[in-house]
């Protein structure tokens, strides 16, 4: 059975909402959160047979107040409680009671979720449950796992939450920024992790893109003010915009360079680029804005020899210097072969030689095999070729690698990179 | 992916003390797992004289019977462990009790289907 997807929209706006005010009610995170989760699937099959009520808040919020009394119920030891509870609460909540505090709540609910107590893996899956109202199998399904092993997942991190004794309500001022750079951080990765989806049999994995960018335009709303939202929501639209040109047949990745442009999501580049343009000129520039600023420098070249790579030579400068990191000067390399040629981009690979945590790491040989065939080099360019194609653990890398070693051993090594 | 090797056989020569602890041990582990949400799955291989094995011969599949390696140990079953760290499964792969009576682990990481374009 599926849920007609205006429900499913409505559903997953709500949930974030409904747990906060049941959190700030009640307390007890993690109870709450069990009992909003009841409530939506609840909410899922009842309207779709009998269509959605004329307070969807409020139902979902009397359900899963029922659910959690029910709960509380059967523990003999919270007997007390519960009577307190039932007696607390009013059968239909006023449709306005807590509506101004929805906006803080949906924001609370993100910082918990990205406690640091918790593994990156357990921010994410937690998020998507709690704040994107995901069921656990849905979640399951886009990562891959049995959603037994999601469900004790997220059951892990509710438990983790609480022996850290953390409380539903704002980090203390001081932890702010940091706590907000890791709602970022899991925003990021829920995007990845569904945009390197490819094709096939992966294809429902594409589903997270499209909730990392409902997620990410909601933190934006919350945080007009915050030029690294703005800037995360920026790049996540300028990159799911060329969604349609980076594979090709059979799930073949297709570089940058050669992808068929005419395929790129205008609508999205149009308003990355606004969003990125405007949050440039009042904000203080960081990781995410720069990225998607290189993201809006690509998708205003209407032909790849258009592209203005001095422009993204001096952003990933900028990027290098905000956030110092071996993937960034690898790409850095690539924009500086393409400004003073190969012979330099090689030379800046070379500097990450030593570098640990690039040690055996597959992206290093495949950007130095790129620049080493723009070179005229072929013999080299098809060992590193060879070289990453064994590093890597994706199978579509791999296959693209592979074919890029074989183009050269037919001696076809016409400079297209 | 973690590869479980053993010796055949090699369980009948434990005493029974020796045989529960080993299936306790395991049991630990995989409740370990389930437990942190990193277990995906696995099986345990049968005998290793119930294998068929397809060959090539003269460019045709042909079908033989039975033990197909010298070798002493033969691959015994599989889980499969989704970690954060490489470290991580080596370190499950470690406590594996195969490993303390002569077998081995192979660590091995599982292609995806994903992949970003370059």
């Amino acid at each position: 059975m599926r849920t007609p997807p205006a429900v499913e929209d409505l559903l997953r706006a709500l949930a974030p909402q409904v747990l906060g005010t049941l959190v700030r009610r009640h307390g007890a995170f993690d109870a709450c959160e069990d009992a909003v989760q009841e409530a939506l699937l609840a909410a899922a099959v009842q309207w779709q047979g009998e269509g959605v009520p004329e307070n969807p808040r409020g139902w979902l919020l009397t359900v899963a107040t029922r659910r959690l009394t029910d709960q509380w119920r059967s523990e003999r030891a919270r007997r007390d409680r519960e009577a307190a509870v039932a007696a607390e609460e009013p059968a239909e909540p006023g449709p306005d009671e807590h509506r101004a505090a929805d906006r803080d709540d949906t924001l609370t609910l993100l910082f918990l979720c990205c406690h640091p107590a918790l593994s990156p893996s357990s921010q994410v899956a937690l998020t998507l449950r709690a704040v994107g109202g995901l069921t656990t199998a849905q979640i399951a399904r886009a990562f891959l796992v049995p959603e037994a092993t999601m469900a004790q997942r997220v059951s892990r991190a509710k438990q983790k939450i609480k022996a850290a004794g953390a409380r539903f309500g704002a980090p203390p001022p001081d932890e702010r920024e940091e706590r907000l750079r890791a709602v970022l951080h899991v925003l990021y990765l829920v995007f990845n992790e569904g945009y390197t989806a490819s094709s096939g049999p992966d294809l429902r994995r594409a589903d997270l893109t499209a909730e990392a960018i409902r997620l990410a335009r909601e933190l934006r709303r919350l945080l007009p003010g915050d030029g690294e939202a703005a800037g995360l929501l920026a790049l996540m639209l300028l990159t799911d915009a060329r969604r349609a040109a980076r594979t090709a047949d059979g799930g073949l990745l297709v570089p940058l360079t050669e992808q068929d442009r005419s395929l790129w999501d205008a609508e999205e580049i149009r308003e990355g680029t606004e969003l990125i343009t405007d949050a440039l000129t009042w904000s203080p520039p960081g990781p995410y804005q720069v990225q998607a600023a290189i993201a809006a420098v690509h998708a205003e070249a209407a032909r790849p020899q258009d592209t203005d790579w001095p422009q993204i030579l001096a952003l990933y400068r900028l990027l290098a210097h905000l956030s110092p990191n071996p993937m960034v000067t690898l790409n850095e390399a690539v924009a500086l072969a393409m400004v003073d040629g190969p012979t330099a981009g090689l030379d800046l690979l070379r500097t990450l030689d030593g570098d640990t945590r690039m040690k055996g790491h597959h992206r290093l040989a495949a950007v130095r095999a790129h620049l080493l065939e723009q070179a005229g080099d072929a013999p080299a360019a098809r060992e590193a070729y060879r070289d990453a194609a064994r590093g890597t653990t994706s199978l579509p890398e791999r296959r693209y690698l592979e074919s890029r070693a074989a183009r050269l051993n037919e001696g076809d090594s016409d400079g297209k990179a | 992916m973690l590869m479980i090797y053993n010796r055949p056989g090699f369980l009948e020569e434990l005493t029974e003390q020796e045989r529960t602890a080993l299936f306790g041990e395991v049991d630990a582990i995989m409740a370990e797992l389930s437990e942190s949400g990193e277990l995906v799955g696995g099986a345990a291989l049968a005998d290793p004289s119930l294998t068929k094995t397809v060959v090539g011969r003269d460019g045709q599949p042909a079908v033989t019977d039975g033990p197909f390696l010298e070798a002493k140990e033969h691959f015994a079953g599989y889980v499969g462990v989704d970690c954060e760290t490489e470290e991580r499964a080596v370190e499950i792969a470690s406590r594996w009790p195969d490993v303390k009576y002569g077998g081995y682990m192979e660590v091995r990481a599982v292609m995806q289907e994903s992949g970003t374009e370059m």
